[in-house]
């Protein structure tokens, strides 16, 4: 027997806002009957481009419907850009607690929001299969879904992995690759902290340094490279040569290879723009 | 709540008035050891001989020496597995199935992990085995120890036991039974089963919890896991529970006298909340062999519904009843057995088990019909699978 808050009772005895909203502005739908859960959200903005309506389905336990009903109720009134700040805590607080083995019931509800969020900006449907590979087959849970969850709840064991997002719940088979990921991201927080504070000068001469030997080999492969043209504070201006000139996907580049590797190398709080 | 229904009795029973009745004396007046040498204690041995005969006397046991006191179900399957295998040495071939009872399971894959070979045996759709692959494994050319159940707990499906027993010690292998499931609701003769060994538990048969029994063959060897006492023959020391011991032994004593009627009872009211149900749910299947299963049990899925939603709700109306649900277990997997029977994937989340006993009543029935539909059509408007209730 599962010790649920009054709220959780009293939300899946009479949950809210049911049902589907008539041409949403925004559609996501996260699980499936093999997971033993899914969620479909559906919103709609006013003139004022706040949410006034939001509905939901939902096949699962009631804490699954539990979620779901708070969610829409936390999202109503709410503009985009707040509600895209919802976290799974959020609900979990909403509904005063969940039991942990049920957390992944909340982590449902923001992944449901994610996609429908997504879904409003693009007109497209989030497949978070594309992003990153499948680790956990039993619940098609994915490597970067497992380190997101890892970096931002502070997750540091596979079991409260297997709580928030059911991975690693099932054979288990996945587990030691749950772990590696797991020890990864441990690993990177701490070299984190471990930073020395650098002078400008020493930041300007790391900066360098990476983008040397991190950045450029990759982007030779393409036939591209780029100059380091100025280092404001955390903000690093680069300008693209060679191939990358012409390439559409230059500011793909730019986030994910760039900067990613300097943040990794030197400051989480670099900003790299192209000129 | 005004209204309470209890349709869970493969759970756990209510211990019946008799069997209560039976015990009382044995906390206040009659609390001595049965090993003393004095006549305070050492006529106690007595009622334990005689709970022993009526135990016996359930399964058709011989020798009422073939039955020893466990303190539950799962303690005479660890025993039965484990204390076999020990004694037979030189590491045997261990079989068993994929939907046994976890205190099976437990203590065969602990043994698999340190190195036994360990065949399970799959299931089909309905729940049974494929006697064929039963012959297969036992024909293995190495020394056996094998555990199947008689009925199962979440489905109510009967194995076959006599015919799997034999092939079993055709090929010279040792063979227990767990018969938690059915002992007390259908008729069990050991002297013509070649069974070895048999487990039983007290409290689904409306004696207490903290209270079990083994049957062990004459002439099986077995290796005591609590050792250090003459107590059962010095194959399971420790005082024995003689109040609970009393009481498994009247619970039997009743079970035999009403064995028949109960299970007429029970299999009417079951038959008419399952045609009733299917009568009035949409999406709703029996799991399970409907023709080769106990008569108090009905395993019942319910599509594009979760069964922890739907057992919520029916307790929100006072009835009691089982889900091999993922979501109530706190693993995150469903049923086993079901998973077993391959139970297809919109179903095998919304399962509901129904499980009848003696004291249950046609108004059950009713109650339980009168609330069920109205909560699954509701938790399938919930739904994003459904098209309609």
């Amino acid at each position: 027997m599962w010790e649920y808050t009054d709220k959780v009772t009293d939300h899946f005895k009479n949950p809210r806002n049911v049902g589907a909203v008539e041409n949403p502005d925004g559609e996501g739908t996260v699980g499936s009957l093999a997971c033993g859960d899914a969620l479909r959200l559906t919103f709609k903005l006013d003139a004022d481009k706040k949410i006034c309506e939001a509905r939901f389905q939902t096949f699962g336990c009631a804490s699954a419907i539990a979620s779901s009903s708070a969610l829409t109720e936390m999202l109503i009134g709410k503009t985009i850009e707040e509600a895209e700040t919802i976290t799974n805590n959020d609900i979990i607080a909403y509904l005063g607690a969940l039991p942990k083995q049920k957390v992944h019931c909340s982590v449902m509800g923001r992944e449901a929001l994610e996609a429908a969020i997504y879904n409003y900006r693009t007109g497209k449907t989030l497949d978070k299969k594309i992003d990153g590979e499948v680790i956990c087959h039993c619940f098609g849970a994915t490597d970067k879904e497992i380190e997101k969850l890892a970096r931002e709840q502070n997750l540091t064991t596979a079991e409260d992995i297997t709580n928030a997002c059911k991975a690693g719940g099932g054979c288990g088979q996945c587990i030691p690759e749950i772990e590696d990921i797991i020890n990864r991201v441990i690993g990177e927080q701490k070299k984190a902290e471990e930073r020395p504070k650098l002078t400008q000068l020493q930041k300007i001469r790391l900066i360098e340094e990476t983008i040397d030997r991190q950045v450029r080999p990759i982007l030779r492969r393409d036939n591209g490279d780029l100059e380091l043209h100025d280092v404001d504070g955390d903000r690093v201006y680069v300008k693209f040569v060679g191939a990358c000139v012409s390439c559409p996907v230059s500011s793909v580049t730019l986030k994910d290879v760039v900067e990613t590797q300097l943040r990794e190398a030197v400051s989480d709080d670099i900003v790299v723009e192209a000129i | 709540m005004n209204k309470s229904v209890y349709v869970d009795n493969n759970a756990t029973t209510a211990v019946a008035p008799e069997v209560t009745e039976s015990m009382l004396p044995f906390f206040n007046e009659h609390w001595g050891n049965p090993s003393s040498m004095h006549a305070f204690g050492g006529n106690i041995k007595k009622h334990v001989d005689e709970a022993r005969e009526k135990v016996a006397a359930l399964i058709g046991a011989e020798h009422p020496s073939e039955i020893i006191f466990t303190s539950c179900g799962s303690e005479s399957d660890n025993m039965a597995v484990r204390g076999t295998v020990d004694a037979m040495g030189g590491h045997p071939h261990i079989i068993t199935t994929r939907v046994e009872h976890a205190a099976i399971l437990g203590p065969c894959h602990h043994l698999e992990d340190r190195g036994y070979r360990l065949t399970t045996l799959e299931v089909d759709a309905m729940g049974n085995l494929d006697m064929d692959r039963v012959c297969a494994a036992s024909s293995s050319g190495k020394k056996t120890v094998a555990s199947v159940m008689w009925a199962n707990n979440e489905t109510g499906v009967i194995f076959p036991i006599s015919e799997i027993a034999g092939l079993i010690k055709e090929g010279g292998g040792v063979f227990h039974t767990d018969a938690v499931q059915i002992a007390g609701k259908m008729p069990i003769n050991v002297k013509s089963l070649p069974v070895d060994l048999l487990s039983i538990s007290g409290h689904k048969l409306h004696a207490p919890k903290g209270i079990g029994a083994l049957y062990i063959r004459r002439g099986t060897k077995i290796t005591p896991h609590i050792m250090g006492g003459h107590q059962e023959r010095g194959r399971r020391a420790g005082t024995e529970n003689v109040p609970y011991i009393v009481g498994l032994g009247r619970a039997c004593e009743l079970a035999m006298e009403r064995m028949a009627a109960d299970a007429e009872h029970e299999r009417r009211l079951r038959d008419r909340l399952e045609t009733g149900i299917l009568a009035s749910c949409k999406g709703a299947r029996v799991n399970g062999d409907v023709l080769n299963r106990l008569p108090n049990t009905t395993n019942i899925s319910f599509e594009y519904v979760e069964g922890e939603a739907i057992l919520l709700m029916l307790d929100d109306v006072g009835i009691c009843a089982s889900t091999g649900s993922a979501c109530a277990s706190g693993s995150l997997e469903p049923s086993h057995v079901l998973r077993a029977m391959d139970v297809p994937r919109s179903m095998v989340h919304g399962s509901i088990r129904f499980s009848f006993c003696r004291y249950n009543t046609e108004e059950d029935v009713d109650y339980v019909l009168e609330k069920l539909p109205p909560i699954i059509k509701r938790l399938r408007e919930l739904s994003p699978f459904a098209q309609d209730g």
